[in-house]
């Protein structure tokens, strides 16, 4: 009972390791991750947006969308620690 | 609270160091369709001269000089100007964060570079607001 | 069984990353060791993702060349390290630090409404609070 955390830690860790055996192997270029839409990016990325890095290029033109609600929820961390921790004194 | 001024040497070099911390922040920014960097990073090592500048000059020196609404405002200000790129493409005819039809030259770079400039004032902002807010806690 | 191991090693070192960040939110009791075990484990994900974009004998995800003059080059997709992972963890690293602020935050509330921040003592008081109401 005093080890149960060590015991629940190693067992999910073996299931774990067992799971990701069966998948592709590492730096396999064909492998399903770089398949799909990754080859288009890197491929047509240059000529339509001018810009040489392409992960700016994904982030910021193709998937811009998801950038600009990353943003949002910067800013929301931003405004919760300012409601959590600001206080105002009342002085009468 | 961090009121208490370091030693003089310490306070000498952050003095010193601050400009260059600054500049190359701006850098990573502005670079960052060439290089690996962006508005996130460029960000974050905005805010984290601010913070140096805080931890060897007090907390109250660095209020002094960039105000708690500035900051507020200035959190605002990068989310606004993401939006207002996005809907000027609107205004224009296409979609929403569209960038073609901007009326400048290789439109699709500047309207990333409008955006990362945007996303860059807000994570300075919002590192300084959160550090400033943990700090003055009592 | 050995090449299975060799091919798959970025999995088992991040999944071991993974179980120390698991078992110190879990096991442990003081609350900052547990936000520091959930930040471990966060970070293990976002190396593993990042991992599993990487290619055999490929470079950096930008062109080189003049900036702007790209009609002209041909890039093939097996010399440039996959993008899109490094994408969507860019993001993810932008969570986990809002996250973290917000943690922090609440953890000097909850100190100071009641002056510790072990786990057994904190539900005592919270218990002695609640019926001396």
């Amino acid at each position: 009972m005093k080890y149960l955390h060590l015991v629940v830690t190693g067992v999910t860790g073996l299931l774990l390791i067992l799971g990701t055996l069966a998948m592709p192997d590492w730096g396999d270029p064909a492998s399903p991750a770089s398949s799909h839409v990754s080859p288009r990016y890197i491929e047509k990325g240059f000529e339509e947006t001018a810009v040489p890095n392409m992960v700016t290029a994904v982030l910021a033109d193709y998937r811009s969308f998801d950038t600009l609600g990353e943003t949002v929820v910067i800013f929301t961390a931003g405004v919760a620690v300012l409601l959590i921790l600001r206080t105002r004194r009342d002085e009468d | 609270m961090i009121t208490r001024q370091q030693s003089l040497i310490v306070k000498t070099v952050c003095r010193l160091l601050v400009p260059f911390i600054q500049m190359f922040g701006l850098y990573v920014i502005m670079h960052g369709h060439s290089s690996p960097g962006g508005g996130f990073q460029g960000g974050v090592i905005l805010g984290s001269s601010f913070i140096l500048l805080s931890i060897a000059y007090g907390i109250d020196e660095v209020k002094r000089r960039f105000s708690l609404p500035a900051l507020t405002v200035f959190t605002s200000l990068g989310v606004f100007l993401y939006a207002a790129i996005g809907v000027a493409c609107l205004f224009l005819g296409a979609n929403f964060l569209d960038y073609g039809v901007l009326p400048v030259a290789e439109p699709r770079s500047m309207g990333m570079l409008g955006i990362e400039i945007g996303v860059g004032i807000t994570v300075m902002a919002v590192m300084v607001s959160i550090f400033h807010d943990l700090i003055t806690f009592e | 069984m050995g090449d299975l191991i060799v091919d798959h090693i970025n999995s088992i070192i991040y999944i071991v990353l993974m179980m120390i960040g698991f078992y110190a939110m879990t096991g442990k009791t003081n609350l900052v060791k547990k936000l520091v075990g959930m930040n471990i484990f966060q970070w293990s994900i976002i190396l593993f993702f990042v991992s599993i974009g990487a290619k055999r004998g490929s470079t950096i995800p930008i062109v080189e060349g003049e900036h702007g003059h790209g009609a002209e080059l041909v890039l093939e997709a097996s010399h440039y390290v996959n993008p899109l992972p490094h994408v969507l963890m860019l993001t993810a690293i932008v969570v986990g630090v809002a996250t973290t602020g917000v943690a922090l935050a609440l953890l000097l509330r909850i100190y100071k409404g009641y002056g510790t921040l072990e786990e057994d003592q904190l539900l005592e008081r919270m218990r002695a609070s609640s019926d001396a109401r």
